[in-house]
C-alpha cells in the first residue's frame, strides 16, 4: 500500500489561519508547521483577544482551543456565529467525552479535533474546511485527470470507460474527489463516508481504499489515488 | 498495653463500672431510706406503747399515790418481758423497778431518750442492752422512768443493715464480674475488627473480619465492613490491573517508538532510512494516541453521563453499516460476514458507541478467525462470522459469533473480572482494549455483554435494553462482563 512517499502537499491556496490557543508552545508549533505548509498564522493567547482578532476578519479558518483563559473557546465560536461570521472553525479540545463533539459542533464549530492529534490530521482537516464549497457553488461533476464522477447520475468513468462502484465506494470516491489534491485522513473518511467518529482498530479504511484503487487505478499507467504515509490518502493528477 | 489494662480501659468495662457505681449508690440510698423509715416507725410504736403505759401508771398514782405506784411497778417489774421501770426518790435512790439506776442519758433529756442499760443481776457482766424510755416527774419529787428494751429490735436492725451492705457489695462484685465478662467478649470481637483492619493496613487486602453467625449488630457491622472491604479489594485489584495494563499498553509501544527513532538516528547518511524511521515513529505515536484515547473513553463511559447524545435508532442499520465497513477486511482475510438482522427494531442509544461496540466485536472476530489456522477444521463453518440481531424481551441481542479458537471457559470466568486482560491475547495486534470498550458501552446503556461458546469459536452476545435506562445499578448477574480485555486464543503466534 506504499505507492508513494508524498509529503503533505503544500496547499493549492495559501490560507490565513488564526490559532486561538493559550499554550505558547503548541501555538508556535502550529505556526511553524502551518508556515512550512505554506500558510500564514496569527496567534491569540486567550479567548478575548482571539475574538477581537477574529472580528477583524480576513482569516480563512480559525483553530480554537476549547479551554482558554478569559473566554471559553465555545463561547468565542458562539459569539462569532451570532455576529454572522461564517469563517470555518476547527475546535481543538483535550475533552473527548462522547457529548463534547456534539456540543462543539452545536456551538458553531465546523469540525472537532481531540488532543493529542497529529499535525497532518489537523492540516488535512483545516484544508478540507476551507475547501468546503458554499451551497450555491456545489458542483455536480468532479474530475481528476481522466477520472470523472457525476454526482447526479452516480456514474464514474476513467478514460471514458464506465466503472461500476458500490454505493459506499461511490461516496468514498466522491469525498476523495471533492478534496482532490488534499490529504484526507482515515478518520476524516470514516467520519464523512461512514458517519462514525471512532478509530477502527484494524485497517478497515485501507482495505476499502485498496478495493477502490483496484477499480479506478488498476490497469492504468498513472495512479490517481495515492497513499500519504503517516497521514492518509490523496487523489490527484500529477507526477509523483 | 497489657490485656488486663486493655480490658479495664475498654468502653464496655467503663460503662459497666459507671453503671455499677450508680447502681450501688441507688441501692445504698434505698436501703438506707427503708432502714431509716423502719427504725422511725418502730421507735414511734415503742414510744406510743410507753405513753399508753405512762397513762396507766398515772391513773394508778392518782388512785393510790406513791405506794400504789411503787407496788404496781414492783409487781410489773417481776414479770418477764421487755418492759423496764424505775422509780427513784428525790435523792435518786431506787424505790421500785427493774432498772438499777437512772441511765445517764436521762440527765440531759427532758422527756425521753434512748439509753443503754444492764439487766438487773447482770451489771458489769454482760454488754449493755439498748432501750428506749421516757422519764416523768411524779408529784413528791420522785421520778418515774418507763422504758422498753429494744435490744432485739436493735440487733435485728443491725443484722439487716449488715445484710443490706453485704448484698450491695455482692451485687457490685457480681456486676463488675459480669461487666468484665461482657467487656471481654465485646472487646474480643472488636479486637478482631481492629486486628483485621491492621492487617489490611499492612497490605493484606484479602483479610476479612470473622463473623460469629449470631446476626447481632456487631455481626451485621462486620458483615457491612467485610462487604466494604470486598469492594475496596476489587477496586484495588482493578486499579492495579489498570496500571499494569497501562504500563504494558503504553510502555511497549513507547519503547518501540524510541527504538525506531534510535535506529533511524544511527544511520544519518541515508535520508531514506532516516525518513522511514520518522514515518514509522509517527505511526507508532498514532497507535499510542489511539490506545490512550480508548483508555480515556472507557474511563469516561464508566463515569456515565452521555444521556444527551442518546437517540432512537434502528440497530439493524448500525449492524449493516459496521458489516459493510468490515466486509472488505473480512474478505481479504478469507472470511465471510453473514448478517442476519431483524429489521424494524428501535433502540434508544448512542449510535457512535453502539457502532463502535459492534465494530470492536467484529474486529475481534476477524482477528481471531484469521489467526486460527487449524487445517482439520471444516472450511465452510470456520470461514464465516455470523452477526445477528434479534429481540429478546425488552432488549435487543446482537450476537457476533466466530469460528475461531474461542475462549476457554475458565478464561471466560476470568474475563468477567474488570480490567483483566487474558495473557494469551497480549501478543495480538491492537490496543487490547476492544472488549473493554464493548463492556463499557453495554454498561452505559444498561446492557450486558456475555462471552459464550460457539462450539467451536466465540459467541459474543451484546444485550441492550430498547429503552435505555441509566446504568447506575451495580452489576447483578455474575455472568455480566464489565471490563474484560481481548478474548483469549490458544495460538499466541502473531
Amino acid at each position: 500500500m506504499r505507492d508513494s512517499l508524498l509529503q503533505s502537499q503544500p496547499s493549492i491556496r495559501p490560507m490565513r489561519v488564526l490559532v486561538v490557543e493559550d499554550d505558547r508552545e503548541t501555538a508556535q508549533f502550529l505556526q511553524r508547521s502551518l508556515r512550512e505548509s505554506g500558510h500564514t498564522t496569527d496567534i491569540a493567547g486567550d479567548g478575548e483577544s482571539g475574538l477581537a482578532m477574529a472580528r477583524e476578519g480576513g482569516y480563512d479558518v480559525l483553530i480554537v482551543d476549547r479551554m482558554l483563559p478569559r473566554r471559553d473557546g465555545l463561547s468565542v465560536v458562539q459569539t462569532l456565529r451570532a455576529e454572522g461570521a461564517r469563517t470555518p472553525v476547527l475546535i481543538l479540545s483535550a475533552l473527548s467525552e462522547v457529548d463534547d463533539r456534539v456540543k462543539g459542533l452545536r456551538a458553531g464549530g465546523d469540525d472537532y479535533l481531540t488532543k493529542p492529534y497529529a499535525y497532518t490530521e489537523l492540516l488535512a482537516r483545516i484544508e478540507a474546511l476551507v475547501r468546503r464549497p458554499a451551497p450555491e457553488e456545489q458542483t455536480t461533476r468532479y474530475s481528476v485527470g481522466d477520472l470523472s464522477l457525476d454526482r447526479l447520475s452516480h456514474k464514474v468513468t476513467r478514460a471514458g470507460d464506465p466503472i461500476l462502484l458500490q454505493p459506499r465506494e461511490f461516496r468514498l470516491l466522491e469525498y476523495l474527489m471533492k478534496h482532490a489534491g488534499q490529504v484526507v485522513t482515515r478518520t476524516m473518511l470514516l467520519e464523512n463516508v461512514w458517519d462514525y467518529h471512532f478509530d477502527p482498530q484494524t485497517n478497515v479504511i485501507d482495505v476499502h481504499i485498496s478495493r477502490l484503487r483496484g477499480k479506478i487505478d488498476k490497469g492504468f499507467a498513472k495512479p490517481l489515488l495515492h497513499t500519504v504515509r503517516g497521514a492518509g490518502y490523496m487523489i490527484r493528477d500529477g507526477a509523483d | 498495653m497489657t490485656a488486663l489494662t486493655r480490658l479495664l480501659s475498654s468502653t464496655p468495662f467503663r460503662l459497666t463500672l459507671a453503671y455499677m457505681g450508680a447502681f450501688v449508690l441507688a441501692a445504698g440510698l434505698v436501703v438506707g431510706f427503708v432502714a431509716w423509715r423502719a427504725n422511725d416507725l418502730l421507735t414511734n410504736k415503742v414510744i406510743e406503747t410507753l405513753e399508753a403505759e405512762v397513762t396507766g401508771l398515772r391513773e394508778q398514782f392518782q388512785a393510790g399515790g406513791v405506794e400504789r405506784l411503787a407496788s404496781v411497778i414492783a409487781q410489773r417489774s417481776t414479770q418477764p418481758g421487755s418492759s423496764l421501770y424505775l422509780l427513784v426518790d428525790t435523792a435518786g435512790r431506787k424505790v421500785a423497778g427493774n432498772l438499777n439506776r437512772v441511765p445517764p442519758e436521762f440527765e440531759a433529756a427532758q422527756r425521753g431518750a434512748l439509753f443503754n442499760y444492764a439487766r438487773a443481776g447482770e451489771e458489769g457482766g454482760r454488754a449493755q442492752r439498748h432501750a428506749v424510755g421516757v422519764s416523768l416527774p411524779v408529784p413528791g419529787g420522785l421520778v418515774l422512768i418507763v422504758g422498753r428494751d429494744i435490744e432485739d429490735l436493735h440487733r435485728f436492725a443491725g443484722t439487716m443493715g449488715q445484710l443490706g451492705l453485704w448484698s450491695i457489695v455482692l451485687l457490685a462484685l457480681l456486676g463488675i464480674g459480669a461487666g468484665l465478662a461482657v467487656s471481654r467478649s465485646v472487646l474480643r470481637r472488636i479486637e478482631a475488627v481492629t486486628e483485621t483492619s491492621r492487617t489490611i493496613m499492612a497490605g493484606d487486602l484479602s483479610k476479612r473480619i470473622p463473623l460469629d453467625g449470631s446476626g447481632d449488630e456487631l455481626d451485621r457491622l462486620s458483615e457491612s465492613l467485610n462487604a466494604m472491604l470486598g469492594r475496596i479489594e476489587e477496586l484495588m485489584v482493578a486499579l492495579r490491573e489498570v496500571s499494569n495494563n497501562i504500563a504494558h499498553d503504553l510502555k511497549t509501544p513507547l519503547n518501540r517508538l524510541r527504538n525506531r527513532a534510535e535506529a533511524a538516528l544511527r544511520d544519518p547518511d541515508n535520508p531514506a532510512s532516516y525518513r522511514d524511521g520518522l514515518v514509522k515513529t509517527i505511526e507508532e505515536a498514532d497507535d499510542l494516541i489511539k490506545t490512550f484515547n480508548s483508555l480515556l473513553l472507557i474511563a469516561r463511559l464508566e463515569a456515565g453521563a452521555v444521556a444527551e447524545s442518546m437517540e432512537p435508532l434502528d440497530p439493524a442499520s448500525v449492524i449493516a453499516d459496521v458489516a459493510e465497513l468490515y466486509e472488505p477486511v473480512a474478505e481479504e482475510a478469507g472470511l465471510r460476514l453473514d448478517v442476519n438482522a431483524r429489521k424494524g427494531l428501535t433502540l434508544t442509544a448512542n449510535r457512535e458507541l453502539v457502532g463502535q461496540a459492534v465494530a470492536n466485536l467484529v474486529d475481534n472476530a476477524i482477528k481471531y478467525s484469521v489467526d486460527d489456522a487449524k487445517p482439520e477444521a471444516d472450511g465452510a463453518t470456520r470461514r464465516s462470522i455470523d452477526i445477528s440481531l434479534s429481540r429478546a424481551g425488552d432488549a435487543i441481542e446482537i450476537v457476533v459469533a466466530d469460528r475461531g479458537p474461542g475462549v476457554a471457559p475458565q478464561d471466560r470466568e476470568r474475563a468477567l473480572q474488570r480490567f483483566v486482560r487474558l495473557e494469551k491475547s497480549r501478543s495480538r495486534p491492537g490496543s487490547g482494549l476492544g472488549l473493554s470498550l464493548v463492556a463499557a458501552v453495554a454498561r452505559l446503556h444498561g446492557g450486558t455483554i456475555r462471552l459464550e461458546d460457539n462450539a467451536p469459536g466465540l459467541r459474543a452476545v451484546l444485550t441492550l435494553p430498547m429503552r435505555s435506562a441509566p446504568a447506575k445499578e451495580p452489576p447483578s448477574a455474575a455472568s455480566e462482563l464489565r471490563q474484560p480485555k481481548v478474548a483469549a486464543s490458544p495460538t499466541a503466534a502473531d
